[in-house]
């Protein structure tokens, strides 16, 4: 057993690990932060895809000793302290961006990594930046209309609503 | 009429944004795995690394010494109350129905079949003691090739049943009375055009690992499962394992994904049961993706001969149909019947006048196959398009205009086909100028006769698919006539609570599609009460206990219709109360947005919900009125819906490299009234990305030993985003006559349209090369050789 202290959603954890236990793991089964999600054992979905010292890390790939002392943020911790969403989370709702929500949370990290290092992303960038995660339901078209989206509504600062995603969603031919 | 000209006044028709997003936006989603009960122990499953095998020997002794492990079984210890799992559909009379135990006992039959379960007080104790399980083997010869499976001293799958043919199908057009006799159309058509098409074997790959966990409580057993039919489930655990119905519980809670992949009762559903049972302990098991790829059943895997006659102007006169569909090693829930749901759909939209159609089942051993998205139509609608295009450059034909030839026209329908079945609506002339309108059609048709001019090393692909499909399962009768153990019926029950909240339970249980959005829209249009006040409850069998579950399309279809009948009949319940309250007569009154109004008085009214109040009040209730605003209804539909539409598709092949890219994709698809058009657009863009992914992308693969090479996401390839195009989508409606809503189904018509049009593009582009097909993926380097063989085959001349 080794003993790490990680700060995951903005609370400390002090615990003792078995040294092969996944971050994943440790997330789930130890914390109980179940929004993260494990889709495959060959690091190839990134269903678990966390935020780790606020770069994207998919959280089955490095072990839970890896991230003593850093800072993890999960879904759980994304939205604001009044339960305010973040505004991937809301344009993820807005634009029809998930159908069944596996791939989600970790989608949705991996999209706030994106727009971090880049916030003005063509569709084929953000295409290329989410690569690392699969979906099956959505066939990705409305994910990366929600990237834009957030893109958009990051760099305005004009939180958009239902009403006028709504509007601004569907105008004439989808594409 | 295109969609976008519409503007919805009430709630159905409106882009509603889902209510199911909140909880997954924020990681408070109640996923199977993440449950944890008191003293719970995890189970991990040793599975057979051979694809055929006699057990000789298993010791698990030292891994029963292990720490942390409380119990360590095999299929033996057993053997006496693990039933056999279930195949509710006995195709044919004689259909060859092997014992499926759960865990095996003496012989193994696919790799990844489960031989021993260990239970432990923590997941990664069960994974360590799976190591110190010991199995001796005797190898038996792999049966893979499903043509030699059926040669005459083939090694075989099953030694019990003396043959690996599971059964054989027929159908004749000429002795069903529905048409005329193939051989004799064939024999008078001016061109036969004959072609073998091979459906490769894909893996649904839902992004949820399936996870059961069992609570078996002195008054009840409970089973949460990562299921499509947890109605089912419940009712084969009681049936097949003597635990009596009343005392078992299942919940779907929320599931991620299924695409027909949950659809199916499971090994790990039943090990997870009797393990709680014999431990008398909470039992959770979650399968890692690798056992989920080798485990969870597999899709199509089909060979498929076609044979179309015609006359020189393109009229089709007849068509013939021989499959071989691949089995595995076992039957599932509905192994058999899964390439026989295509058999009404090879005829397409089009009049073939003679139709004959054979299927046979072949065991093999591989992981069994079951329903995948479509199931059978996607191989359908994929050999009879791909047959038309192959027909039309026989003919020297444009591909549109030979389907434009044979189709049923709008002004036809109802129209019953070759097969018998009646489609009761459509409108195949708008979806094709509709869509042929998006694609720019003849631009890109120029360009590709400039780039075959020039010669280019990139050339121009046009893929068409007009396809309609048969959905909505099912008419109860009908499943019952082709011996399907179950009924196709749904059912809703609706209830207002005293405040006017309005709460719904579904017989129905959604994966992904919405359905406690929809559903809220449907109910909050019939009762005229706010959206937000609408509760939808599902998959849970103590709750929503009347149900047949989500497949097939059927859910709106079929389960819309029933609820629709619901709020009806709460309204009709209610109006005795209004009436009393109005001191008028209930024929006197009108019921409109949430309304009761005396006709010709105006202001004279009562709201549903004023009435839901004064009901269970009950001071003052007229004769017969129940203390309690609530209804139920089911819906056995009388036929199925038949949504259809028409995809095209560009590709661009490079003819050095074999790459072949999607350029455009316009997807123009009439599922009727849409209910909710951002989900509907959502189902189509995911059916077409894997009906695309089956084109381009995926394949599962054993090799000559039987162990499937593509058993991780790093060798079956799921596309991400960077693979995928944007696809164009637009609707016509043509309203479904027999449904109160005038919806048709959604959930696989992206899937059975797609994976046509983009094969119909690549060999397209390829035809002046000589190619005539490319056998799925079409992967570069498939493209690649056939090229190379068509140019060798030409003395390396363009044709």
């Amino acid at each position: 057993m080794t003993r790490i202290s990680m700060t995951v959603d903005g609370v400390r954890y002090d615990d003792d690990v078995e040294p092969r236990t996944l971050l994943v793991q440790h997330l789930r089964d130890r914390l109980g932060k179940v929004g993260t999600v494990v889709g495959c054992d060959t690091s190839n979905c990134g269903a678990c895809t966390v935020l780790l010292s606020g770069k994207s890390v998919k959280s089955c790939s490095i072990l839970a000793v890896q991230a003593d002392s850093a800072d993890v943020t999960t879904i759980e911790g994304l939205a604001g302290d009044g339960g305010e969403l973040h505004p991937v989370q809301a344009a993820f709702h807005e634009q029809h961006g998930l159908q069944c929500g596996y791939c989600t949370p970790g989608m949705i990290m991996a999209a706030v990594d994106l727009l971090t290092e880049n916030a003005e992303p063509t569709d084929a960038e953000i295409r290329e930046g989410l690569e690392g995660n699969l979906c099956r339901c959505t066939g990705y078209q409305n994910i990366v209309r929600a990237v834009r989206a957030a893109a958009e509504s990051m760099r305005t600062s004009v939180p958009s609503t239902p009403e006028t995603a709504e509007a601004g969603a569907r105008e004439g031919v989808t594409t | 009429m295109t969609v976008t000209e519409q503007r919805p006044s009430g709630e159905v028709g409106r882009d509603r944004r889902r209510k199911e997003d909140a909880r997954l936006i924020t990681g408070r989603t109640t996923w199977t795995d993440n449950l944890s009960l008191p003293g719970m122990l995890h189970l991990a499953i040793l599975r057979s690394p051979m694809a055929h095998a006699r057990i000789t020997g298993i010791d698990v002794t030292a891994a029963r010494e292990m720490t942390a492990v409380v119990d360590v079984f095999t299929g033996r210890d057993v053997a006496d109350v693990q039933g056999s799992l279930p195949c509710a559909w006995t195709v044919t009379p004689d259909l060859k129905h092997p014992d499926h135990p759960p865990l095996a006992v003496d012989e193994v039959r696919f790799a990844g079949e489960p031989i021993a379960v260990v239970a432990a007080r923590d997941w990664a104790s069960a994974l360590d003691a799976l190591e110190a399980i010991d199995v001796d083997y005797e190898p038996l010869p792999a049966v893979l090739d499903m043509e030699a499976a059926l040669a005459d001293g083939a090694p075989l799958v099953h030694d019990s049943l003396g043959t690996n043919k599971a059964f054989t199908w027929v159908f004749d057009s000429a002795e069903a009375g529905t048409g005329g006799d193939l051989a004799d159309a064939l024999a008078q058509a001016e061109v036969v055009v004959r072609r073998r098409y091979v459906q490769q074997r894909l893996i649904p790959a839902f992004m949820e690992p399936r996870s059961v966990v069992v609570d078996p409580t002195p008054d009840q057993i409970t089973m949460w499962s990562s299921t499509q039919v947890p109605h089912f489930v419940r009712f084969f655990l009681a049936a097949l394992l003597g635990t009596p119905e009343h005392k078992i519980r299942v919940i779907a809670p929320d599931v991620g994904g299924g695409f027909g992949g949950k659809l199916q009762i499971t090994a790990e559903e039943f090990i997870t049961f009797l393990t709680a049972q014999r431990l008398h302990k909470p039992v959770k098991y979650t399968e890692s993706r690798s056992e989920s790829m080798l485990a969870a059943h597999h899709g199509r895997d089909m060979i498929q001969e076609v044979e179309i006659g015609a006359r020189r102007d393109g009229t089709v006169t007849g068509l013939g149909v021989r499959l071989l569909a691949n089995m595995g090693g076992y039957l599932r829930l509905l192994t058999p019947a899964t390439p026989l749901l295509g058999r009404y759909m090879y005829n397409g939209i089009y009049k073939f006048p003679a139709h004959r159609f054979e299927c046979t089942g072949v065991f093999t051993t591989t992981t069994p196959t079951d329903a995948y998205r479509g199931a059978g139509r996607p191989e359908a609608t994929f050999a009879i398009e791909r047959a038309m295009d192959d027909l039309a450059a026989e003919l020297g034909m444009e591909p549109m205009e030979l389907r434009r030839r044979n189709w049923i026209r709008h002004d036809e329908f109802p129209f019953t086909t070759v097969t018998g079945l009646t489609y009761d609506s459509g409108d195949y002339e708008a979806a094709t100028e509709r869509a042929m309108e998006l694609f720019r059609y003849d631009e890109l048709r120029r360009e590709q006769q400039e780039r075959r001019h020039r010669g280019d090393r990139v050339q121009l692909g046009v893929g068409i698919s007009t396809y309609t499909e048969m959905c909505g399962l099912a008419p109860s009768r009908w499943l019952g006539s082709l011996g399907y153990a179950a009924g196709g019926w749904e059912s809703a029950s609706v209830r207002m609570l005293p405040t006017g909240k309005v709460e719904v339970l579904t017989g129905t249980t959604p994966h992904g599609q919405g359905h406690e959005t929809v559903w809220s829209q449907i109910v909050a249009d019939q009762l005229g009460v706010p959206f937000e006040d609408v509760e939808v409850m599902h998959g849970d069998t103590r709750t929503s206990h009347k149900g047949l579950d989500t497949y097939g399309s059927r859910s709106l279809a079929v389960g819309g219709y029933a609820l629709v009948e619901a709020c009806r009949r709460v309204v009709e319940k209610a109006r005795p109360m209004a009436a009393h309250m109005l001191e008028c007569d209930p024929a006197d009154l009108e019921f409109v947005d949430g309304q009761f109004r005396v006709r010709g008085a105006p202001g004279a009214a009562k709201s549903i919900t004023e009435c839901a109040l004064a009901i269970f009040a009950a001071h003052d209730l007229p004769d017969g009125v129940e203390p309690y605003l609530d209804a139920d209804a089911s819906y056995d539909p009388v036929d199925f819906s038949f949504p259809h539409g028409t995809h095209l598709c560009a590709v661009e092949v490079d003819t050095e490299t074999g790459m072949a890219t999607i350029r455009s994709y316009v997807a123009v698809d009439d599922v009727g009234r849409a209910v909710n058009p951002l989900i509907v657009e959502g189902q189509v863009h995911g059916g077409v990305a894997q009906g695309i992914a089956q084109a381009l992308f995926e394949e599962a693969r054993y090799d000559e030993d039987g162990n499937l090479m593509t058993g991780t996401f790093v060798e079956y390839t799921i596309p991400s985003a960077s693979d995928l195009p944007d696809l164009v989508t637009d609707r016509t409606e043509t309203p479904a006559p027999g449904h109160p809503l005038g919806a048709k189904g959604v959930g696989e018509a992206g899937t059975i349209a797609s994976t046509p049009a983009v094969v119909n593009a690549v060999v397209d582009a390829l035809r002046p090369l000589g190619v005539t097909d490319v056998r799925m993926p079409c992967t570069p380097e498939r493209v690649w050789s056939t090229i190379q063989a068509a140019r060798s085959a030409n003395g390396g001349e363009p044709r």
